[in-house]
């Protein structure tokens, strides 16, 4: 293992310099607002797809319904907006003045009470960890006491995710359906439509992701997260030396959960909507893609990985809309066949030690000790 | 309910309901058994298998458009060929993904499930560039159109009795396979003990290929069933995906016979339920019962003891 | 059924209908009226920097191409062309040839206010034509109001919106709702009702619709149902329909749901030439049926703003047009035709307003008539929709409708009905 400056071995160290300057310093200076607008939709994704880095990668717990907390923060944030916008002046050609206007709709008059909490940021910003970690504790704790894993907990996570959806769209008198909820407009009286918003928000966002990564990495390299790798390795062993393995799990599912609703909150405020089509199926998968491709087991790889595969998304469905889906699908297929770790795999596995070798010295530092195989998981 | 009705009235809905149960309990069964040859036997998860059973969709579609076209007078019977040939079809394809892609990641279960929904995805954009993104309908002999008349209220949808058929045909097959035949004896040793079942001179290869292929293939013959109650288009694969998983985790993967009790169980729920209240409602409750129910059991409803 | 368009550059007009097009060319000219040889100089009719050139000007065209959608969307996209090409042929606007950018929503809301904030801010397109659910309209929406662009929108929708940035080329609900209940009631004597839609808010606002108008004519609603988008078994629901035995089901399915949902009512025994009940329908259009087929479905009435069957010259010349340009096997629905209007109605908006600002186009658009539409003649509210007649089509086994009534005048649009909401 290699020697260890604080939280980061010292090519970590560099890592995160570059992310840092990529982050905050390239994208603000060559992107226009639009484009910047966008790279900070897709850092949205990266929290999801670091906390699937801590909960699949290193903790062997595939969930295929991160999209359900990821909307669940963003549901949260949105409500909190949306009360701010549907204010009885701006919604006065309604018939309930003072609700939002897809409740008006559907004949709702008062709002609902579980709406209520929602007219206080604090306590907005407190529901959009809350209510998420809440509901990852509960399945986190029927599912691991229970020892479900592996491929049933993928399949199970998916179902939730699907019920979900289900559930949202159903009851669009509360939910606003399947349009979500759209058109919001400010916080606290600051217009979030604004470019100067939006320059802000990045700035917001990406700091975020930067202290979540700080809190991942610290998570992994404790003795924790040495304990996560020996669970996800060979969970029943860890089992017989007396640990509670559940209790571990059902943690790192919880992390992973309030990761996602970060990046779901901030999408919210980024994008101005939210909607079922993020808590779906489809997207949960489409998050799982965004970690595989950027390296299961590197927490910057995540993040690059987010980024690389949206923004190869948009680019393609600009360029070839008819052939995006074909290239995403090879990616898929790609990663897992040929590049099981992804990027963060590749660069460690080549292209690093050409680096070494090139400037001599700091050998034997190409891989880390403690992520050997991913696949123990069963 | 029994207010509004007399008697008579209130037992042919009762018997109606449960015909309808009994419908989609084969259409279940004609989801999940492919799956549950590839997942319960192999342990592979397809996401693909949508894309599979829309293949036999198509297959279906173009045997309609070919009998209408060259070979009216055999239009009646078409629909038997159109479903031979949708499992060659989805059996071909089947073997090659197994050939192409599925055998390098037996050892990483969740590792075929990412593959094989980008699988699902290049198929889907497939079918949309080859066929339109617009729906197509397939045509149907006029026999296996309209109901039987038992009562005034009590008609029998003959495409119903024409799915449960297949079904009971394909489970029997499906059975005699598997539990009947040399073929079944070797693909059931090989997968509770892959190097014993080798040693023993198995070609465990050539069996996972064609384990693999057949699960395809019943896929694809469901699809060209479907192609009767539903419909068919690029994406119509996707409706199934996660009903099909929930059937065979439910039933416990190891187990045929958990797969069609677990497809009895949630059909019947949902139908009933859906009498009783609004279908997006119905769906949501089944799938939480569902979901409880394999928290406190997680293994399913079925399992086959076998030494790990 | 690869069409051209599927492929190739995305940034160019396309030829091959030109000729097509000419079929139609006299009707439309006498419309838009006559067309300056040389535009005036874009500098006085483009004040806001939008892409338009000497000779050209650059529209986005934002549908789905791929995902769920695409089904409904390809339609529209084929329309929106053929009109483009029409108006090029006649010598495009204000002396300018219009020019595309396609994008793709992917069936994904996101992904559409994605699309569209590209259009309008990176490509300055001076119009677009697109979306097509009202979620994908909703999420746009804030998008075109902040930065100040025009959006043709084709679908029928459920009303309940109103915004200065967008013409709503389809019908509200309470313009094809309205004047369908009231025929089924007048001529089919209708008393009982069954309502059922896929759960989103377009049915579910369609039938609260739907249901005041029922109850406010004294008739009965017997049941109301919503089946998740994507749902494929509908015996259940089909059983109560039969326990309740209602004269009329009123159905506003949507998708491959539609395609379950007829196919399991017919083989039911539920033969809908027998009109007991009578299916009445407000979201089968032709493209629909194709899905469908025509046996799984004759006899059902869909009461919406146009058939393909309609019997007029302006449409002969259209469906002669459609079909030269994408093939002869193809079907045009309600929406299709709808988004045929958007480019024409913006063509003439531009004309009147001698400008391509948006603002001005905003002012002028109400009151802009189109006698050569496909459906006939129509004119923009002031609320900016259209001015439509509703009307009532029998499906026949071939896969086209067959007009049975049509009301006499125009149908007045009214997205915020009174009492309704």
């Amino acid at each position: 293992m290699t020697k260890r400056f604080g939280p980061f071995a010292g090519r970590e160290w560099i890592a995160l310099l570059i992310l840092g300057l990529l982050l905050f310093v390239v994208f603000p200076t060559t992107l226009d607002v639009f484009r910047l607008n966008l790279v900070g939709k897709y850092l949205t994704y990266a929290f999801v797809a670091m906390g699937l880095v801590l909960c699949w990668g290193y903790g062997g717990i595939l969930s295929l319904g991160q999209g359900v907390f990821f909307g669940l923060g963003g549901y949260c944030m949105a409500m909190f907006l949306k009360l701010e916008a549907s204010t009885p002046e701006a919604t006065k050609i309604q018939s309930t003045p003072g609700i939002p206007d897809f409740m008006d709709w559907n004949q709702v008059t008062a709002l609902p009470w579980w709406w209520e909490p929602f007219h206080s940021l604090p306590l907005t910003l407190i529901l959009v960890i809350a209510v998420p970690v809440f509901f990852a504790f509960v399945i986190g704790l029927a599912m691991f006491k229970r020892r479900v894993g592996g491929v049933y907990f993928a399949i199970i996570t998916q179902a939730i995710a699907a019920i979900l959806t289900i559930l949202i769209i159903g009851q669009q008198g509360y939910t606003g359906g399947v349009n979500g909820i759209t058109d919001l407009r400010t916080l606290l009286g600051w217009d979030i439509r604004t470019d100067d918003a939006k320059f802000v928000l990045y700035f917001v966002n990406g700091g975020l992701l930067i202290a979540c990564l700080l809190i991942g990495q610290g998570i992994r390299i404790s003795k924790f997260g040495r304990l996560m790798i020996a669970i996800r390795d060979k969970e029943d062993r860890v089992r017989f030396s007396g640990y509670d393995v559940a209790n571990f799990k059902i943690f790192i599912f919880c992390m992973a959960a309030a990761f996602s609703a970060i990046g779901g909150a901030m999408f919210a405020l980024q994008v101005g909507f939210m909607s079922p089509s993020f808590v779906g199926i489809v997207p949960s998968i489409e998050m799982v893609i965004f970690c595989a491709v950027g390296g299961r087991l590197s927490l910057f790889g995540a993040i690059y990985g987010a980024l690389l595969v949206n923004a190869a998304k948009t680019t393609f469905s600009e360029s070839f809309p008819e052939l995006w889906l074909f290239a995403m699908g090879g990616l898929f297929i790609a990663v897992v066949m040929a590049f099981p770790n992804g990027l963060a795999g590749v660069l460690h596995k080549h292209i690093e030690p050409r680096i070494y070798r090139l400037f001599g010295g700091l050998r034997g530092s190409g891989t880390t000790g403690a992520v050997s195989s991913p696949h123990a998981a069963e | 309910m029994i207010g509004d009705y007399t008697i008579g009235e209130f037992t042919s809905i009762l018997a109606m309901q449960g015909f309808a149960g009994l419908i989609l309990f084969s259409v279940f069964v004609l989801m999940a058994l492919g799956l549950a040859i590839i997942f319960g036997q192999m342990g592979v998860i397809n996401m693909a298998h949508g894309e599979f059973m829309i293949l036999g969709a198509y297959v279906t579609y173009f045997c309609s458009q070919f009998f209408s076209a060259y070979l009216p007078g055999l239009f009646s019977i078409y629909f038997f060929i159109a479903m031979a040939l949708a499992f060659c079809a989805s059996f071909g394809l089947g073997i090659l993904v197994e050939w192409g892609m599925i055998r390098f990641l037996y050892k990483r279960p969740l590792d075929t499930l990412l593959a094989t929904w980008g699988l699902s995805l290049i198929l889907q954009q497939f079918y949309r560039s080859v066929f339109g993104a617009r729906e197509v309908g397939v045509t149907l002999p006029e026999w296996m159109l309209g109901a039987v008349n038992l009562t005034d209220i009590i008609e029998i949808p003959i495409n119903g009795l024409f799915v449960m058929g297949l079904t009971i045909i394909i489970t029997v097959a499906v059975y005699l396979i598997m539990f009947r035949s040399g073929w079944g004896k070797q693909v059931r040793a090989v997968m509770q003990n892959r190097v014993m079942a080798g040693a023993v001179g198995i070609n465990t290869k050539m069996v996972d290929r064609i384990t693999f292929g057949l699960g395809c293939g019943i896929a694809g013959i469901a699809g060209s069933a479907f192609t009767m109650i539903g419909s068919t288009g690029p994406t119509a694969g996707q409706l199934y995906i996660v009903d099909t998983f929930l059937v065979v985790v439910f039933g416990g993967a190891a187990s045929l016979l958990g797969t069609i009790a677990s497809a009895f169980t949630i059909s019947q729920a949902q139908s009933t339920m859906e009498f009783f209240m609004s279908g997006s409602m119905a769906k949501v409750l089944t799938l939480l019962t569902v979901v409880g129910i394999l928290m406190l059991r997680p293994q399913g409803l079925f399992t086959l003891n076998i030494r790990r | 059924m690869t069409d051209d368009w599927t492929s190739g550059p995305r940034r160019f007009g396309t030829r091959r209908a030109v000729l097509a097009g000419m079929a139609a060319l006299p009707l439309m000219m006498a419309a838009a009226g006559p067309v300056a040889a040389e535009g005036p100089p874009t500098a006085e009719i483009n004040t806001t920097g939008l892409a338009v050139t000497d000779d050209t000007v650059t529209v986005g065209i934002l549908h789905s191409v791929t995902g769920t959608m695409a089904i409904s969307e390809t339609g529209s996209v084929q329309a929106e062309k053929l009109a483009i090409d029409q108006i090029n042929a006649s010598g495009g606007v204000l002396g300018r040839k219009i020019e595309f950018i396609q994008e793709d929503g992917a069936s994904d809301w996101p992904t559409f206010a994605e699309k569209a904030k590209k259009l309008l801010v990176q490509d300055k397109v001076a119009a677009v034509f697109g979306c097509w659910t009202s979620a994908s309209r909703k999420a746009v929406l804030p998008v075109f109001e902040q930065y100040n662009g025009m959006l043709y929108y084709p679908t029928f929708y459920e009303g309940l919106e109103e915004s200065p940035n967008v013409i709503y080329t389809g019908q509200e609900a309470t313009q094809q709702i309205i004047a369908g209940i009231d025929w089924v009631a007048k001529t089919k004597g209708a008393k009982t009702f069954y309502l059922l839609g896929s759960d989103y808010i377009w049915p579910r606002t369609s039938n609260k619709i739907a249901r005041k108008h029922i109850e406010k004519l004294g008739l009965e609603v017997v049941g109301e149902e919503y089946y998740p988008l994507g749902h494929t078994q509908f015996n259940s629901v089909i059983n109560k329909i039969k326990l309740k035995k209602p004269d009329v089901i009123y159905a506003i399915v949507v998708g491959g749901s539609n395609v379950a949902f007829y196919k399991q009512l017919k083989a039911a025994g539920i033969d809908m030439t027998k009109e007991s009940p009578l299916l009445l329908t407000i979201s089968v259009t032709e493209d629909e049926i194709l899905g469908i087929g025509g046996e799984n479905i004759v006899g059902a009435y869909a009461s919406m703003k146009y058939f393909q069957s309609l019997d007029n010259d302006n449409n002969k010349a259209f469906v002669e047009a459609f079909k030269a340009m994408w093939g002869k096997d193809i079907v045009i629905g309600d929406v299709t035709q709808a988004a045929y209007l958007g480019p024409w109605l913006w063509k003439a908006a531009v004309e009147k307003a001698g400008s391509f600002d948006i603002d001005k186009i905003k002012v002028a658009s109400p009151g802009i008539e189109l006698t050569t539409a496909p459906e006939g003649y129509v004119r923009i509210h002031e609320n900016h929709h259209l001015w439509s007649k509703t009307r009532i089509g029998r499906a026949k086994t071939d896969g086209q409708y067959e007009l049975i009534y049509e009301t006499k005048d125009l149908m007045e649009p009214n997205p915020f009905p009174e009492g309704y909401q």
